[in-house]
């Protein structure tokens, strides 16, 4: 009997490598500091929850989201206001925050990151001595 | 494929190289905001049996979309609340604030071909689809040679 091979996939580097020079587009984002922790959240429209890559490494966040449109077969564009299939955006974290804890949440197209601040970094009141 | 579909026009690549730099050098930003086109983005494409109307609306409540058709012009209109805390909170800094919040409308204007009582629409991802039929009577026919 012939065994049907599925075709192998391609390997490929990792997406966060690959898409370095990759034109991209950048995600609108916002970012609130409190005393435990910031929360950022980006807009990534057309991204399915498996298409989206978050990563940490060392000091430095990369999210990144490929988007993927039901678009009917033969379609043509006339107007297009997003025109690259991807979102990338790199931040870097500072060392009080704990990378272990980070908290993510996909929504409607909309990414929500907690991230906490370290124990060590958790707001204290510093007495100030006047002599 | 992507690319053949929604074509980079030298205008996107150049919203794109104004946002870039102005993430760069973002210490006054304008007082509308990053000024990068309207809430929602619009995409928008046809097929021979219908014109597809694709709006990038992430965090919004579906049912709080309004979509009208009148007279050939679609509109879509809704309010994405904000996600930045109103109250004057002093334990709290706002160190970016890019992402649109509030009221919005856009408006698409529809070929004259269009069947007004075959829209459909649907939400994924943050993306709202508009689905808007052509006519039959103006679908391309074979017209046979007797």
């Amino acid at each position: 009997m012939n065994e049907v091979k599925a075709p192998e996939t391609k390997a490929q580097a990792p997406r966060a490598e690959r898409g370095a020079d990759e034109a991209t587009l950048l995600p609108p984002v916002n970012v609130v500091e409190d005393s435990r922790g910031i929360t950022l959240t980006a807009d990534l429209p057309g991204v399915p929850k498996d298409a989206l890559l978050l990563q940490i490494e060392a000091d430095t966040l990369t999210i990144e989201g490929e988007v993927r449109l039901n678009v009917p077969e033969g379609m043509e564009a006339t107007h297009a206001e997003v025109s690259l299939p991807r979102y990338r955006r790199v931040f870097t974290l500072s060392k009080e925050l704990d990378t272990e804890k980070v908290g993510a949440e996909f929504v409607n197209g909309v990414l929500t990151l907690r991230i906490p601040k370290a124990e060590f970094a958790q707001p204290r009141r510093i007495e100030i001595s006047v002599h | 494929m992507y690319r053949t579909l929604f074509p980079r026009d030298i205008f996107s690549e150049l919203d794109r190289l104004q946002r870039e730099l102005q993430e760069s050098f973002d210490f006054s930003p304008s007082i509308r905001g990053t000024g990068r086109g309207g809430f929602p983005a619009l995409n928008v494409g046809g097929t021979r049996q219908s014109v597809e109307i694709f709006a990038f609306a992430p965090g919004v409540d579906p049912k709080s979309i309004e979509l009208n058709l009148d007279r050939g012009v679609l509109s879509i209109s809704g309010e994405r609340p904000s996600d930045i805390p109103q109250a004057e909170d002093k334990k709290q800094s706002v160190h970016i604030r890019e992402r649109f919040a509030g009221r919005f409308r856009r408006v698409v204007s529809l070929p004259d071909d269009i069947d007004p009582n075959g829209v459909t629409a649907n939400y994924r991802d943050g993306v709202l689809r508009i689905s808007v039929k052509r006519r039959e009577s103006a679908q391309p026919r074979r017209i046979i040679v007797e």
